[in-house]
């Protein structure tokens, strides 16, 4: 668990998505999937919209994914109107959603689409951290 | 069935102020409204059918009720941006099913000077897993723009060609909250917002709004003023469904040509086109999705002058959201107006599409995760 340097604002926590947050307080990505079809849902949710089940069970996931796009925002909003700046990200994860989350620990200028990323996990309230990633340093890293 | 012919525009009118500190937002609606049924030279009492979002007090029953209707049909569906395009389609079919046939649309806003706050994450299922990163909207559409260069080799230079085609509109336009000429270095020097969007690279914000009426063919046919026929409409959600939405198209792709089918007619009859432009990128993406141009060509397309009014296809010659109105983020009514403008031959001097016979208001509501795309096709009397 490393100190954010962004806000971390606390999450609305619903029954339905609790296994979600408490997975993420706990340093684990956990995503739910679908028994019927098989199928990894995004965002967290109980129902299944690819067949309309709602058998879903909650999976930890690698943590691992690839930069989708990604943009430094100069204008935030609510808790984020006092950052100078911050990079908002698209991320697809390796089972397969799309998640919007932030790039910390990283120069926003050395960024690139296709960039591999890991999950790192910060404190948010009682009952959840928020999931961002971070580059994983590659062998021409020095 | 088609929609087409089925319901005209015979009123149109857009709010002539940007900022009003002293206006209640009802206010608004009702200048609007009033202001909507004088083009048309019709009574508040004519009216039997009423549109609007329902953001304001209780779905649509509190303005039905400061305006003194007594409705047959209410409408108040909304899809974010589009909703007042979508407003259109619905009185039409509305209409052409019997439930009314005189439909006041409305739209009032007030959002200058209000710093926009955290938004609420417990009534909308998604925003948890959102609002927490400091999500904006210039921020998702700044990751569509991310990824549109990285896949098609799209630059800052031709995202701001759509910002210097409108502002090369909006000097015309008295109205418009921004009427001076800008140039491509003028946008890509000023405050990066998200990168890569500019602060010009995005639409103004503004108060006020517009009002639109939509009526039966037989009550057009009785009324003095030029009316608009409806040719075509059509909606598409585009989401993730469950799987990875591409951010470098829109719901255009599917909505634009099935409205080209219901109005029966082809891409090649469109002659002005009021093209949903909250940011730069928007316009691009949209235009591409319509088949104006290939996928990924809409950066080359823009930048070769195609917006301009003797280009490939002329957009929003009132200035657009770029630099004439957005009021409350929502550029949707503004769009139909302007198509309306033009079907009459009645846009500002030297914005005026020759012979204009088909229009086309597109609406982009909501962001880039997720959005309701509305295709409205318009036509001149005799189209």
């Amino acid at each position: 668990m490393s100190n954010s340097p962004l806000p971390t604002p606390a999450p609305f926590v619903s029954p339905e998505t609790e296994p979600y947050w408490s997975g993420a307080k706990a340093g684990k990505l956990v995503l739910p999937h679908c028994r019927a079809c098989d199928h990894t849902i995004w965002y967290p949710k109980a129902f299944c919209g690819e067949c309309g089940a709602f058998d879903v069970e909650w999976r930890e996931a690698s943590g691992l994914g690839t930069l989708y796009s990604f943009t430094q925002v100069f204008r935030g909003e609510g808790p984020y109107r006092e950052c100078a700046s911050f990079v908002l990200a698209l991320v697809d994860l390796d089972e397969g959603a799309r998640v919007l989350t932030n790039i910390v620990d990283a120069d926003p200028a050395g960024l690139a689409v296709g960039q591999r990323l890991r999950a790192v996990f910060h404190d948010a309230g009682e009952a959840a951290a928020l999931v961002r990633f971070t580059p994983i340093p590659t062998s021409s890293d020095t | 069935m088609s929609i087409r012919g089925q319901a005209h525009i015979v009123g149109a009118f857009e709010h002539p102020l940007r900022d009003l500190p002293q206006h209640s937002v009802q206010q608004i609606h009702a200048e609007c409204a009033m202001g909507a049924l004088a083009d048309a030279g019709l009574s508040i009492r004519d009216v039997d059918g009423y549109f609007s979002t329902g953001q304001l007090g209780f779905g649509g029953v509190s303005l039905t009720e400061y305006l003194g209707l007594r409705p047959s049909y209410v409408d108040a569906t909304f899809v974010g941006g589009s909703s007042y395009i979508s407003h259109v389609g619905h009185a039409a079919a509305a209409i052409a099913a019997g439930k009314c046939k005189i439909a006041l649309l409305t739209q009032g806003a007030k959002v200058r000077g209000v710093i926009r706050g955290a938004k609420h994450t417990a009534d909308t299922p998604e925003f948890p897993f959102e609002t927490v990163y400091g999500e904006t909207n210039a921020g998702i559409y700044a990751l569509a723009a991310r990824r549109h260069m990285h896949e098609y080799g799209t630059t800052p230079a031709q995202l701001a060609a759509v910002k210097v085609a409108a502002a090369a509109y909006a000097q015309h336009n008295p109205h418009a909250l921004l009427r001076k000429l800008v140039t491509i270095e003028d946008v890509v020097s000023s405050p990066m917002i998200a990168d890569p969007l500019h602060r010009l690279d995005c639409c103004v914000v503004t108060d006020g709004g517009g009002a639109i009426v939509v009526v039966a063919p037989e009550i057009a046919r009785d009324l003095k003023r030029r009316s608009v026929k409806v040719l075509g409409h059509a909606e598409a959600i585009k989401h993730s469904g469950g799987r990875p939405n591409d951010f470098t198209s829109t719901g255009a792709t599917q909505s634009a040509p099935r409205a080209l089918a219901d109005a029966g007619i082809s891409l090649a009859d469109i002659d002005y086109a009021s093209i949903y432009d909250s940011f730069t990128i928007t316009v691009i993406m949209t235009l591409e999705d319509f088949g104006f141009c290939k996928k990924g060509q809409g950066g080359a397309f823009v930048a070769d002058g195609a917006l301009a009014l003797d280009g490939a296809i002329p957009v929003n010659t009132d200035g657009g959201g770029l630099c004439n109105n957005h009021p409350g983020y929502q550029g949707g009514l503004v769009k139909v107006i302007e198509a309306v403008r033009q079907l009459r031959g009645e846009a500002n001097a030297n914005t005026q599409v020759r012979d204009c016979r088909i229009a086309v208001a597109h609406g982009t509501g909501g962001g880039m995760s997720r959005q309701a795309s509305v295709t409205l096709v318009l036509g001149r009397e005799d189209a």
